[in-house]
């Protein structure tokens, strides 16, 4: 492999001293080579993991699995870590189906075969089957105008259904450090103080059904697109396969915006990523910020701050053809609140990434 | 000059979905060297089908997108100062698509 690396130099990696680097790691700048990167990757999430303790032995946890390339890269280390350091967890994937002809059901196909990959039971839970309705038919009533104010509320859901029929304790998603600078911004830019607060918190709905988890809240996207790359057989390492195809539905470009500035600014200086979700953390909610009080929907017993939850609203607008209803902020069938109580549930975690992306 | 340029990460939609490309670069004066910005430029040109900025931001990959020659990252040897060499291999992975 000398001649492969001539071109950085030949430089040592600096944590083992021995093999060429390969990587420059964002968060630290430091130039490693492969083997080293594996490691400190793998045990850097460990550490996280420990730290926060977000899991207890014998816990059932459900991964958020899209069939991209987080919650792909988190499946395969989780069970690794579970492995390893004997975390004594009993892991699941849970995967919604959104009803995407054409992008949803390929998506799904790499779920599948992670199931069998990494042994983890597979549980798979419908828009039609929950709803009544698949993206492609929500999408020809009201158009590509809105549809991501229901792929969001009806996945958030969805999740949290799925992972009551198998029984989970606890659900973890792929979110990575960079979601969450841009989501982050997004609050800021939107004045959401009670989302902002909430999204960089590495866990959130302890008061919920399903408490919901971020093990790569540190984690840098570079390093998990990196890392089932093979350098040296140009093939997907540990047959780490995921699925990149945009999703047709119009993805948010107001978000889209967020996420190049993050990008921007990571070129420039690598730990901009890690200061934005700092000084996320460290905006404090002031008392005066009125919350929402969680209660329960009448018609479905999901959390609710409203009298309705706002997929059954949304819902009652798709089934009574006025599909407007219940799109945008709170503007819900009781809408009487002021206006700084913000959109019932469906708003109680970090937003998804642009809706196109697929990550819950 | 033979290189082999992959694209993944969904980059392989922006080139008829093709992710592994041999191809022959031609330099035009003999004695010139081609670095990264050259390369960037001749797969805009020849390579990329549609939608070039989900490629490229002015003269270099548009941020989130990784580049590795063969097998190290390019951040290791120079971005677009990287000087290419016959039977090179020159990967490209956006990270914008997917979770
Ligand atoms: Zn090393
Ligand atoms: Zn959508
Ligand atoms: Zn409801």
């Amino acid at each position: 492999m000398e001649e492969n690396h001539k071109k950085a130099g030949g430089r040592l990696c600096c944590l083992c001293n021995r093999r060429r680097a390969a990587l420059k790691r964002p968060k630290t700048l430091e130039q490693i080579c492969r083997e080293c990167f594996y490691e400190v990757f793998e045990e850097e999430i460990h550490q996280v993991i420990v730290e926060n303790q977000l899991f207890k032995p014998s816990e059932r946890i459900g991964i958020g699995a899209s069939g991209g390339k987080d919650s792909t890269v988190l499946a395969y280390v989780l069970s690794e870590l579970n492995r390893r350091h004997n975390y004594g967890l009993d892991l699941f994937l849970l995967s919604v189906d959104e009803g995407i002809t054409g992008y949803r059901d390929d998506s799904l196909e790499t779920v599948k075969r992670n199931e069998i990959q990494y042994g983890l039971p597979l549980k798979i839970v419908s828009y039609k089957d929950l709803y009544g309705w698949t993206m492609d038919e929500i999408v020809k009533m009201i158009g590509l105008k809105n549809n991501c104010t229901f792929c969001g509320v009806f996945r958030r859901q969805a999740l949290d259904r799925g992972a009551a029929l198998l029984k989970v304790d606890k659900l973890v998603t792929g979110h990575n450090a960079d979601d969450i600078a841009e989501t982050v911004l997004l609050n800021i830019l939107r004045g959401d103080i009670a989302r902002l607060s909430r999204c960089t918190s590495i866990t959130t709905g302890e008061d919920g059904p399903i408490p919901r988890c971020k093990p790569f809240k540190y984690t840098y996207e570079k390093e998990i697109v990196i890392y089932p790359y093979d350098m040296l057989t140009y093939a997907y390492f540990k047959k780490l396969d995921y699925f990149s195809t945009e999703c047709i539905y119009s993805p948010n470009a107001y978000r889209g915006f967020a996420r190049e500035f993050i990008k921007d600014l990571e070129r420039m200086r690598p730990r901009a990523i890690l200061d934005i979700i700092k000084s996320g953390e460290d905006f404090r909610i002031s008392m005066s910020t009125k919350m929402p009080e969680q209660g329960t929907c009448e018609r479905c017993g999901y959390i609710s701050s409203q009298k309705w939850c706002k997929a059954c609203i949304l819902l009652e607008g798709l089934n009574k053809g006025l599909p407007k209803l219940g799109i945008g902020r709170s503007r819900g069938l009781d809408n009487n609140h002021k206006k700084d109580v913000k959109q019932s549930n469906g708003t109680k975690n970090i937003e998804g990434k642009q809706c196109g992306s697929l990550d819950f | 000059m033979q290189l082999t340029l992959e694209f993944g990460g969904g980059l392989e939609l922006l080139c008829d979905s093709v992710k592994i490309h041999n191809v022959n670069v031609s330099l035009k004066n003999e004695v010139d060297k081609l670095t990264m910005k050259d390369l960037l430029v001749w797969v805009r040109t020849n390579l990329i089908k549609e939608r070039p900025e989900m490629f490229m931001k002015g003269d270099n990959v548009r941020p989130g997108v990784l580049v590795l020659v063969n097998d190290c990252d390019w951040e290791l040897s120079g971005q677009l100062d990287t000087t290419l060499e016959d039977k090179d291999v020159v990967v490209f992975i956006s990270t914008l698509h997917g979770g």
